[in-house]
Formats: C-alpha cells, sequence, structure tokens
C-alpha cells in the first residue's frame, strides 16, 4: 500500500438549482478519479449526494435527521465503478442541506480511518449554496459551523469548497447566498478550508484541481542579501506544465492466444561508424564531439569533469532595479516561488519586508541561483513581489528566469512609422481598433475573470482522458468532439461576442483584406484554409471572402485579351498570366514586340522611348518566366534605330535589360549577323 | 499552417537542428584580412596591454586570430582568407609580386575557418620571416605596386559565391598612411589612379572594403593623404572616422564568443479575429536558450563519426519490428490502445490558427502565468495585405488601453492559450534595442499552476507580516543595492563560455584552458560599501533584532549540521567495514561479483566514490579506482 494515499469524500449537491451545471460536475469528477486510476492508484474515494430525493446513510440510521442525503459510494480504493457513478448523478428534488453533507462526510472519514492517514484527508463539496441550511436544535448556525470547523481540525480533514455562482438577474435569495457566505468562510477561519467561487462551466471545470502533485522544494538554504544578511527560503516550482502522458510502444505481434503477452516494445539502440555500418561500436566506447569549425572536437568525460564550469551552491543577490527594465517577455521558463523557511518567523518577516518595499518603490531583485552542488550552470533571475491578501498565507516572491547576452538574438524589425502611408490605420480605424479592445473584455468589472489560467482546464487533456474513459467500454470507440464547455477555450465566447456586435461589425468593416494578388496560387494558403477542428460549426465566413476574391481577380483577367496604349506593361503580364489557353503567350508576346516597334518607330522624345523600354524589359522578364526564348527581347532590340540609342547617357538601355557584358556581346553579335 | 501528424510529437525546441542548417543557406560573410607585411610594420611599436611594446604587424595578426577564435564559434559557415601583401614571396593564384595568401592544409584559400588554421596562425610571427618575409613592394622606378596587386588577388578571392546570399567584406591593415610617397610625379598619379579605380571595381562588385589604420600616440594616421578616397569617405566622415576605427579594432578582438542565428520566421500563422476577418502574422523567436550545440557522438578509438540506429523489438515475440504505430495506456488494469492517427486528432482541437477571445488589462498578466520563452509576432502583407494596418491599430489601441489580447494558440506543436501583448518599440542611442510587436507568452493551465502557497498555510495561525518600520528599512536597502542599468543580456553565460573555452583548447591543443570570467557574481565591493554595509546592519537590527547570529548557525545549519554529521558517521563505518574485506585479492580473483550490492557499496563510501548504478557499474567503478 502506498503510504502517501488520500481519503476523498465528493460532497456533490444535486438540488434542482444544480441541475444545470451538474453535466460539467459529473465531468470534473470522473476527470478527478480518472487520474488517480492512472497517476495515485491507491488513493480511496467516496461519493456523497446531498439535495437527494431519497436518504441512504449511517447518521439517519444511528440518529435520525440527516435527510436528503446519499452515501452513493462508500470510501473505496478507486475503480471504474466510481467513474461510472459519477457519470450518471442522479437529478435530487430538494433543495439540499450542505452542512448535513458535510458532516455525513466527516463521518465517514472518522469512521474509516479514525486517527490514522492523517494530513491526507479530504472533502471536497460542490454547491451552489443558494439554499438555507437548517436551524440547528441549540446554539446558532455560526456556533454549528464552528464545532464542525474544530472537529474537522482535529481530525485533520482539509475542506476544498467550490460554490457555482450563478448569473447575474436570476432569481436568488441574496440573504441566503450572504449567510452561507459567512458560514463558509468560517470554516477557512477554524481549519484548513479553501473556498473558490466560480461563474462559469468552464472554470468550473478548472476549479477542482484533478491532479494531486505532493510539491517538492528544488532549494533549501540562503537567500544572500550579502555575505552579512542571509534569509532562510525554500524554493519551489510554481508553475509546471502537466505533459501528456506518456503512452507505452505496443506490440500486436502476440499471438491473441497468449494470454501472458506483454505486448511491450523493447527499443534497441546501436552505435555504428558511418563510414563502416557494419562496425557495432560498444555504448561505453563512444565519447562526445562538438563542433569546431567544420571539425568536431572530442570531449571525453574526464576532460568535462575536469574542467567544465562548477559553481558552489547559493542564491545571491546581485541587487534590485527597475521593474521597467525588466519585460515581461523577456521570462524564460516556468516559475519558481520562494517562500520564508517555514515556522521562522524572522525569515518570514524578512521576506515580507522586503517584497511589500519592492512593491512599494517598483523595484524587483536580480538573483544569481544554483540550485545544487555540481549544477553545471548558474541561472539568472528576477524576484519580483508575490504579496498575499489572506492572513494565513505568507508573502513570497516569484522567480523567473532571465536570458543570458548569448540568448537574446538581436534581430533588427522596421518601426511601425516607417511603413507606407497606406499600411497606417486612420483615425477612424484607429477609434475602431480601440472599442473593439475595450469591448471584448473577458475580465470586466464586478464579473469573474474569464480564462483565468488558474482556472482553465487543458482541452487537450479533458479530451484524451475522455476519450480513454469512452475506450476503456468500447475499444474502437472514435475520438470524442471536443467538449461544448471546452470550447470556450479553443474558440471566441459567442456570447461575449454577440454582446458587443455591433463593435465587432464596425471593426470589420472598417478594415478590408485581401489576397495579395501578386502570389501565386500555390504559396496562396492562409486564407483558403478552412478551420477543420473536431467539427464544422466554427465555420467562418473565410469561404464565401476568399470566392470574392477570386470573382474580383478573373473580371481583372477578362478585360485584358489586347495590349492596350495606356498600360502595355500590365496588359502583357495580365495577358502571360492567363492559364485558360496557351496561346494566350504567344500572342502576348507578338502584340508586346509590335507594340514595341511602333513606339519606337514613332519615337519623338526621350518620354515615348523610356516607355518603350519598359515594354521590353516586361517582354524580357516575361519570356524568361516561360522559359521560351533564351535571348528574349533580343530579336526587338535591333529594331530600336542606332541614333536613338545615342541620345540615351551611357548605355542605360542595356542596364535596363540586366544583361551582363558576356551576354552582351553575344547579343552584339546577333544584331549583327541578323543585320548582315 | 499543414497538420502533419508526425510533427504532432515535435516540439518547438526540437527543430534546432533544421535551424542550424537553415543558418547555413541564409546570408553569411565572405572575408579577406588583408595585412600590410612592410618593414615598416614591424619596425613601428606602439605600447601594448602590458606596457610593452607592440609592433604593428603583432596587433594585426593577434587582433585577426583572437577574431577568427570567435568567429568559428559565432559564425563557423562564415568563410575568410588571410592575405598579405608587401612580402618577399608570392603564394596567390594571379601569380603578382608581393602577395602571399595564407593557408594550411585541406582548405581552399577562401574557406571556412578550421583548428588547424587558427593553430598555425596563432605562431605565424616566428616563422614570418623564414617563410614569407617582408619586402617594400612599391618602389620609386619600379612599376609594381603590391596594394594594387593585394586588392586584386582579394577581390578574385572573394569572386565566390553570389553577393546576393554572402556579405563580402575586405578588411584592411596598414599603418601607411601614404603608400605611394616614395614615388614622384607622374608614376604617382598614375598608380593613384588605377589602385583607386581597383577599389572601385571590387565596390562596384558588392565588396565592401574597410579600413583598420595603425597608428601611434606621435605620428596620426592621416586618412585623408590616400585612404579617404578608397574607402569612400566623404570630408566629413574623415573626423569621426580614425576614434570610430580604433573602437573597431578593440571590437574585434573582445567579441563576445555567441553563436549568432539569422534572423528566421518560425512559422507563418493567421491570426483570427472576428466574423471571419484575418491577418498574417510572421513569428520569430528571439529569445531561446542557447545550448553548447549538439552533441554529436564519435568512437572513441577511431574518433570517428557514429550514427545511431534504433530497432524495435516485441517483448513477446523476438521480433523485429517496424516503430508501433500503436501505443497504449494502462487504465484500470487494462491496455487501452491508442494509433497514432488518434492521438493526433485528441491533440487537433482547433486549426493552426491564433484565434482571439478578447481583451483583459495587463495587471491580469500574472507574474507566475509563464512557461517557456515568448515568441515574437510581426506583421506581413505577403499574403494577405491589409494584415499590418490592422495590427498597428491593435498594437496601438493595446498600448493605449494597457490591455494585452488573449488567443488560443492551435499549432500543431504547442497548441495553448497565449497572451499577446503589445510592446512599443524601442530606440536607444546604439539603434533598436526592442522592436514593435507583440509578444505571445504561454500561459499555464489550471493543473500547471502549484498552490504551493495554500500547501504551506495549514495551520490556523496567522503568518508573521512585516510592520511598517521593517518595510521602511527594507526599502533603504533596496535604495542602496541598486542596479541603475541593469540589461537583460549584460552577462554572459559563464557556463557557456567556459564551454568555449574548453572546446578550443582541446582543438587547438592549447596548454592550458584560458580562464573564463564569471560574470554574474554579486559585487563583492559594492556589497562592502559602507553606505550599504549600514543600510544591510539596520534592516538586521529591525527584522532579527540581536538575534541573527544565534538564529543563522542554530535554525538552518542546525539540520545541515546533522546531516552531515549522519554522513561523516556513515562513512567511518563504511571505512570500518570496508577494511574487513581485502578488496585486491577479490578483484584479482575476480570475486568482486559474488559480493552483495551492500558490501560493494562500503568500499565506495570510504572512498568518497559515487555508489550509484547497477552492480556492474559499482564493480568497475571499484576496478577503475584500484587502477585495474
Amino acid at each position: 500500500m502506498a503510504r502517501n494515499r488520500e481519503g476523498l469524500v465528493l460532497l456533490l449537491d444535486v438540488g434542482p438549482s444544480m441541475h444545470r451545471v451538474l453535466p460539467e460536475v459529473q465531468k470534473i469528477c470522473s476527470m478527478l478519479i480518472q487520474k488517480k486510476l492512472i497517476y495515485r492508484k491507491f488513493d480511496e474515494v467516496g461519493i456523497v449526494i446531498f439535495g437527494a430525493e431519497d436518504t441512504d446513510n449511517e447518521l439517519t440510521i444511528e440518529v435520525g435527521g440527516y435527510e436528503h442525503v446519499v452515501v452513493l459510494r462508500n470510501i473505496k480504493v478507486v475503480d471504474g465503478d466510481i467513474v461510472e457513478a459519477l457519470q450518471e448523478l442522479p437529478r435530487g428534488t430538494v433543495a439540499g442541506d450542505y452542512l448535513d453533507a458535510v458532516v455525513v462526510g466527516m463521518d465517514m472519514l472518522i469512521k474509516k480511518y479514525q486517527l490514522t492517514n492523517k494530513g491526507k484527508k479530504r472533502i471536497c463539496l460542490i454547491t451552489d449554496a443558494q439554499n438555507p441550511i437548517k436551524d440547528p436544535y441549540k446554539g446558532t448556525k455560526d456556533d454549528q459551523v464552528s464545532t464542525i470547523a474544530v472537529q474537522m481540525a482535529a481530525h485533520g480533514v482539509r475542506m476544498e469548497t467550490i460554490i457555482v455562482r450563478g448569473r447575474l438577474g436570476e432569481d436568488i435569495d441574496q440573504r441566503i447566498v450572504d449567510e452561507n457566505d459567512h458560514l463558509l468562510h468560517l470554516f477557512s477561519e477554524k481549519t484548513s478550508a479553501k473556498t473558490v467561487y466560480v461563474e462559469s462551466p468552464t472554470s468550473l471545470l478548472g476549479a477542482l484541481r484533478t491532479r494531486d502533485i505532493s510539491p517538492v522544494t528544488i532549494f533549501r538554504g540562503d537567500l544572500e542579501i550579502s555575505p552579512k544578511l542571509k534569509i532562510k527560503v525554500w524554493v519551489y516550482k510554481k508553475t509546471s506544465e502537466e505533459k501528456f502522458p506518456t503512452l507505452k510502444k505496443y506490440s500486436d505481434k502476440a499471438p491473441p492466444t497468449d494470454k501472458y503477452a506483454t505486448h511491450e516494445v523493447k527499443v534497441d539502440y546501436e552505435y555504428k561508424s558511418v563510414e563502416d555500418p557494419s562496425k557495432v561500436i560498444p555504448p561505453n566506447q563512444r565519447i562526445k564531439g562538438y563542433r569546431y569549425g567544420p571539425q568536431v572536437v572530442p570531449i571525453s568525460s574526464v576532460e568535462w569533469d575536469a574542467f567544465k564550469f562548477k559553481p558552489e551552491k547559493s542564491v545571491k543577490l546581485l541587487g534590485f532595479t527597475n521593474a521597467s527594465n525588466i519585460l515581461r517577455h523577456y521570462y524564460m521558463k516556468d516559475v519558481n516561488i520562494f517562500i520564508a523557511e517555514p515556522g521562522n518567523a524572522r525569515a518570514a518577516i524578512a521576506v515580507s519586508a522586503l517584497a511589500r518595499a519592492m512593491k512599494e518603490l517598483n523595484k524587483v531583485a536580480i538573483v544569481r541561483c544554483v540550485w545544487r552542488q555540481g549544477q553545471g550552470s548558474v541561472v539568472l533571475g528576477v524576484l519580483t513581489p508575490n504579496l498575499s491578501e489572506k492572513d494565513k498565507t505568507p508573502d513570497s516572491f516569484c522567480f523567473n528566469v532571465l536570458p543570458f547576452a548569448e540568448d537574446v538574438r538581436e534581430f533588427q524589425f522596421p518601426s511601425f512609422s516607417n511603413f507606407p502611408a497606406s499600411w497606417q490605420p486612420s483615425e477612424q480605424q484607429q477609434q475602431a481598433a480601440d472599442n473593439l479592445v475595450m469591448m471584448l473584455d473577458l475580465a470586466p468589472p464586478g464579473k469573474e475573470e474569464a480564462l483565468l489560467p488558474e482556472f482553465t482546464p487543458n482541452p487537450i487533456l479533458e479530451r484524451f482522458y475522455h476519450h480513454l474513459e469512452l475506450k476503456s467500454k468500447q475499444p474502437d470507440a472514435a475520438v470524442p468532439p471536443l467538449d461544448r464547455t471546452l470550447k470556450k477555450i479553443t474558440e471566441p465566447d459567442p456570447q461575449l461576442f454577440s454582446e458587443s456586435k455591433s463593435v465587432v461589425e464596425a471593426f470589420c468593416k472598417s478594415f478590408e483584406v485581401k489576397e495579395n494578388p501578386k502570389l501565386k496560387k500555390s504559396t496562396r494558403r492562409l486564407l483558403q484554409e478552412k478551420p477543420s477542428g473536431s467539427d464544422d460549426e466554427g465555420g467562418y465566413g473565410d469561404t464565401s471572402n476568399a470566392l470574392a476574391i477570386k470573382s474580383d481577380e478573373s473580371q481583372l483577367l477578362a478585360k485584358a485579351d489586347k495590349i492596350g496604349d495606356l498600360t502595355p506593361v500590365q496588359d502583357f503580364e495580365a495577358m502571360m498570366s492567363r492559364r485558360d489557353n496557351p496561346d494566350w503567350v504567344a500572342k502576348a508576346i507578338k502584340d508586346m514586340e509590335n507594340k514595341i516597334c511602333n513606339m519606337v518607330e514613332n519615337c519623338k522624345g526621350g518620354d515615348n522611348y523610356c516607355k518603350a523600354l519598359e515594354c521590353l524589359v516586361a517582354l524580357r522578364k516575361g519570356c524568361i518566366l516561360e522559359q521560351l526564348l533564351p535571348m528574349a527581347g533580343t530579336k526587338t532590340i535591333q529594331r530600336f534605330p542606332s541614333p536613338s540609342f545615342q541620345t540615351l547617357p551611357g548605355e542605360k538601355a542595356w542596364q535596363f535589360l540586366g544583361i551582363s557584358c558576356i551576354k552582351r556581346a553575344h547579343i552584339d553579335f546577333h544584331i549583327r549577323s541578323h543585320r548582315q | 499552417m499543414e497538420l502533419d501528424p508526425d510533427d504532432i510529437f515535435k516540439d518547438d525546441e526540437d527543430d534546432s537542428d533544421s535551424e542550424f542548417y537553415q543558418q547555413r543557406e541564409s546570408s553569411k560573410e565572405f572575408v579577406v584580412y588583408l595585412v600590410d607585411a612592410s618593414p615598416k610594420m614591424f619596425s613601428t611599436t606602439c605600447p601594448g596591454e602590458d606596457q610593452k611594446n607592440e609592433t604593428h604587424f603583432h596587433i594585426a595578426v593577434s587582433c585577426i586570430a583572437q577574431s577568427l577564435k570567435t568567429q568559428i564559434i559565432n559564425r563557423s559557415y562564415d568563410e575568410v582568407a588571410i592575405c598579405f601583401f608587401n612580402t618577399r614571396e608570392k603564394r596567390n593564384l594571379q601569380d603578382v609580386n608581393g602577395v602571399f595568401v595564407y593557408n594550411v592544409v585541406e582548405r581552399e584559400y577562401l574557406d571556412r575557418p578550421t583548428a588547424r588554421l587558427i593553430k598555425d596562425f596563432d605562431c605565424i610571427e616566428e616563422s614570418f620571416m623564414k617563410d614569407i618575409g617582408s619586402q617594400y613592394g612599391i618602389l620609386s622606378g619600379s612599376r609594381e605596386n603590391s596594394l594594387y596587386n593585394a586588392l586584386w588577388v582579394a577581390q578574385a578571392l572573394l569572386r565566390k559565391g553570389s553577393s546576393r546570399t554572402a556579405h563580402k567584406r575586405i578588411l584592411l591593415f596598414t599603418n601607411e598612411d601614404d603608400p605611394f610617397g616614395s614615388i614622384k610625379g607622374a608614376a604617382k598619379a598614375d598608380m593613384t589612379r588605377t589602385t583607386l579605380q581597383r577599389a572601385k571595381d571590387a565596390q562596384d562588385l558588392g565588396i565592401s572594403i574597410e579600413l583598420l589604420p595603425l597608428g601611434r600616440p606621435d605620428e596620426e594616421f592621416n586618412v585623408s593623404l590616400f585612404y579617404a578616397q578608397l574607402i569612400g569617405l566623404e570630408d566629413d566622415d574623415a573626423a569621426q572616422f580614425m576614434p570610430s576605427a580604433g573602437q573597431k579594432l578593440e571590437d574585434m578582438k573582445d567579441q563576445l564568443r555567441k553563436q549568432m542565428f539569422a534572423k528566421r520566421i518560425v512559422r507563418r500563422i493567421t491570426l483570427l479575429i472576428a466574423n471571419g476577418l484575418s491577418i498574417e502574422l510572421n513569428t520569430y523567436a528571439l529569445i531561446r536558450p542557447t545550448t553548447p550545440g549538439a552533441i554529436m557522438w564519435l568512437d572513441s578509438v577511431t574518433n570517428r563519426p557514429l550514427k545511431t540506429e534504433r530497432s524495435f523489438i516485441c517483448a513477446d515475440t523476438g521480433a523485429l519490428m517496424h516503430e508501433p504505430r500503436k501505443l497504449s495506456q494502462s487504465y484500470k488494469n487494462e491496455n487501452i490502445i491508442f494509433s497514432v492517427e488518434e492521438l493526433s486528432e485528441i491533440k487537433r482541437v482547433s486549426t493552426g490558427h491564433l484565434r482571439l477571445l478578447g481583451f483583459k488589462p495587463l495587471s491580469c498578466l500574472k507574474d507566475y502565468h509563464n512557461l517557456r520563452p515568448s515568441t515574437f509576432v510581426f506583421p506581413s502583407d505577403k499574403e494577405v495585405v491589409g494584415s499590418t494596418r490592422i495590427f498597428i491599430a491593435l498594437h496601438r489601441s493595446m498600448l493605449r488601453l494597457n490591455r494585452f489580447a488573449v488567443a488560443y494558440c492551435g499549432s500543431s506543436f504547442h497548441p495553448r492559450l497565449v497572451a499577446l501583448v503589445a510592446q512599443d518599440e524601442i530606440i536607444s542611442a546604439g539603434g533598436q534595442v526592442e522592436p514593435p510587436g507583440m509578444h505571445m507568452i504561454y500561459l499555464p493551465y489550471t493543473d500547471d499552476v502549484r498552490l504551493i502557497e495554500e500547501f504551506h498555510s495549514e495551520s490556523n495561525v496567522r503568518v508573521p507580516r512585516a510592520t511598517d518600520d521593517h518595510i521602511k528599512k527594507a526599502a533603504d536597502l533596496i535604495k542602496r543595492i541598486y542596479l541603475k542599468d541593469f540589461s537583460v543580456c549584460q552577462f554572459a553565460n559563464p557556463a557557456l563560455q567556459r564551454h568555449y573555452a574548453m572546446l578550443q583548447a582541446l582543438a587547438l591543443e592549447e596548454e592550458e584552458i584560458p580562464d573564463t570570467i564569471d560574470e554574474t557574481l554579486p559585487d563583492e565591493e559594492g556589497m562592502a560599501r559602507l553606505g550599504v554595509v549600514k543600510a544591510i546592519e539596520e534592516f538586521k537590527l529591525s527584522v532579527y533584532g540581536d538575534k541573527y547570529d544565534e538564529e543563522s548557525n542554530s535554525v538552518g545549519n542546525g539540520k545541515a549540521n546533522e546531516a552531515s554529521k549522519k554522513r561523516k558517521a556513515a562513512a567511518e563505518n563504511a571505512a570500518n567495514e570496508s577494511a574487513n574485506y581485502d578488496w585486491a585479492d577479490l578483484a584479482d580473483n575476480g570475486q568482486l561479483k559474488d559480493l552483495t550490492v551492500a558490501e560493494l557499496k562500503l568500499y565506495l563510501t570510504a572512498h568518497n566514490l559515487p555508489v550509484s548504478g547497477k552492480k556492474e557499474a559499482l564493480i568497475s567503478r571499484i576496478l577503475t579506482h584500484m587502477g585495474k
């Protein structure tokens, strides 16, 4: 048996007012159990529902009362049965009394564990706290709650409460809500209880931490302000990415009749000489090599150990600096937290004083950290104050890793002010953008902040565990579509967007985007790609947009069937790019040649002449693109009357064509021979 | 964005290799170091670093040597040639007099630097007179013009590669400000003209010529005599030229070893704003941890490269198989099987686009909302005309209203909720410090954030909080230990610099590894200043009273002492115990394998060796330690 197993009782309100969020309650609770099944197989869980139609619990038999509280599953080691029970929670018919449920849950934990398993007993209450609790036989409700809380503390039971807040405007009795808030707050004062409020179903899914990891320090020791002043601190990870589970490779080679088949796959690595693949080198005969120019320099582990950088374990302050010197995007990794050594009151005050002073002065601290002895590098980071609002939680510092000089790539980008005027937003457009940024507000005052990271579940992991459960029942189950509640994480909230519909529309109307017509079709992909998510209801207006552009183009193209006088170059290019009939290309070239000759022959001054040259350049370019004539345009060039060549300064005509000297000799020859 | 199922398992960080190769294709630099080797370069000296007089030739050569050592790490795909002029011997493809192209075996004249080149070049001064020799190449009466020849040779060397993909430079080191001073009359004018024309021709071909003049305190290098014309200086620039050239010389020597990356778009993405309106963005990696570079495994006997072959073996049948397309997760005592396709389907919760979800005030972005380095986003009008305009408008609004955008980034590598934080352009005298654009910050999910503070608040007691007096003392302290001009990129990574130094020493077979400075250590002198010490003492007195020393000795160290005492006792015990065995005898008779792991560990503990690993590892460690 695992030593750290946890005993947990879920107290779920299934009363009528809870019905609308019960699907989410089911999801989050089964996710909790599913993760326990994978990561904490020995944990034990019981389920209690209240507000139910029936009554079924030991206390009601022993002492009476406690109606409408049903022990759905007694505390037992997690298994598939609990998951299933949670997925089909009965809908209750009466307003539940959460205090009754708490007492029943406590009773279960106490009976099951007596005094063992201390600190690993937990009650998790999910309710909307909209219904009043019954008045006690004697004393006040406050007294009753206090008595229970003292019991709880005595038995080392932790309590976690998730209160589902209704949307505003719903018909609820504010007085009752306030009373319940007050009572539940009493719990957190008297014992280790925590209460969170959620408003949206999405945040309900994120409210219960489904993976319980016991935190481990990465450093315990001194935060050295100077050699004379050292503060005892512990450092933990504050954020750490929960990775997609690592799945085992599966082999289906074993015959289906073999019951004891492990279906495992062994991965073997062999090291072979590049020159002679038949030669296999044993792993310990390998040596690490690093590139030095074109060569590879071998460095043996002995040399490495002898010369490598060996800093001493320490956390040292370099100094304080303005918070504005550290931009947010410099943060390199997941975040650590520095707290004062637990139980060390002086250290706690020192950390608190520094944190509060830093906050006041808007300063941050730069520290150099070597977490472990033997660590091969130092970490440079920034401490920012992380002040606590609750009396029971200490002030602390957040620690973020900063880049070294080598880690920063100094790429230059153009200033926005250097962009052409056509790329700058007009005043009216700027106003539309301002409105959009203001109105699409995810954190409106007085309401819950939407998509708060602490309350947002990982949609991919949710989907994986959902699929896992489906597969455990039916091995060929298809990947389920992304849950409606989870879609609010990956897609815009339709409600928010419809509330500010006019602003969004105004924004879209003020700006215009179109595909770059100069790009070849094959390279265009950005706008045409349709969202190919789990289902298609997210289909946006992209297609119609793309269609509009297409028709625009075809109109443009349809016009160009001869080379006019006004825009000969554009006409020519348009004709060349017509793909409906291969004859267009030949026609375009012929027409262009004629046009140029016309221009040259009727040339009156330099103006026309330049135009002819431009046409010639276009013709040459077009021919090269089509790979028609390697000496494209040279046939035409001979028609330039020789006097006009002299009118151009230098040899501009050639430069215009961008023809190199060698080619030029060739052309000269070409022309000469033609003339003869 | 194509969704390649194989890519799903790749991480952003994984494509460092492709980045490596990408770099090769993008613009590189071809440099010809053109060093004057006339007798004047050897006879003129100026005070060097150690107050010793150094010849100009030495300064030029050591500067190039330093620069090569940096370059081989920073931009090892750049190509260099070293070319002396005013030499006795000649070696060049054009077979002109007075020009010697320096080279080593297995290398073309203009090629990537090699360890051999750097190593041999380091001791060039010893062999220079014997092998190459110094001799004035421009003498009155002869038509020889070594400077002209040198430029010609350099230009010919740089003929390689197109000027579009490579940046071509000639760096000219000389202390002769008037190369044709010894010649008079028409000959001088003629030589000057042809030389200038030669330089101009080179410049027309896209080669830039830079002059690194070497002067003496008492004898300034007069750039206006000849070279101003050669490098195309205007009159106004000439005055500023000398100081900046001196700086350039210094810079060449003291460059930080830092792998350079070419600016490259990591990915092109679309930001879907609303109602089908979407804009095109490019993403760039501006900040990424630099590693010592990819490890190549070598055969330790031959030092030849190895390749790793992976084979999959079915544990049940022992049959060799292809990489399995099925994976399993144990769940409810069963193996649940997923195909690779199903897994990528699960991860594809959204398209590869960035989807705007809304905006929040900047205060909602907490310091602990971070997981990995941010990605820089810059608009592009390449495919979708109008993108930049929309981006600029949103960028301005977000800056003005102090808001950031929340979006879902559905990239196949790393689908995540992200914050887009607008960054205004910051320009200092040196140029752009922060480019304008947005930074994409990857946000954690609920299970990624750990509630450490609550973990430690289980007791019912209030935690101690600082009083106003404590805070005031702390504020004084903060004001004292203040880093005024702190910038994130002011420190080099000492471990990486150490690695590069080691690499260089091993590659060049240098006898000792040059010391690297750890810039990240605190400024001890500054901390010892009276004002600082006083502020610290006052803070200490205010928080700890007079019990600071007591506490630091008892509370923390008490535990550490106990642990170390325990460790010491265990080591002593092991030493005693291990004395009971005749280790040499056991080793000789191959009986070590008959002992238990615990027994083997006694020896290891007694000799202060690591006790990790399997039994075989322990035995081999013991044998190694005994020298057998």
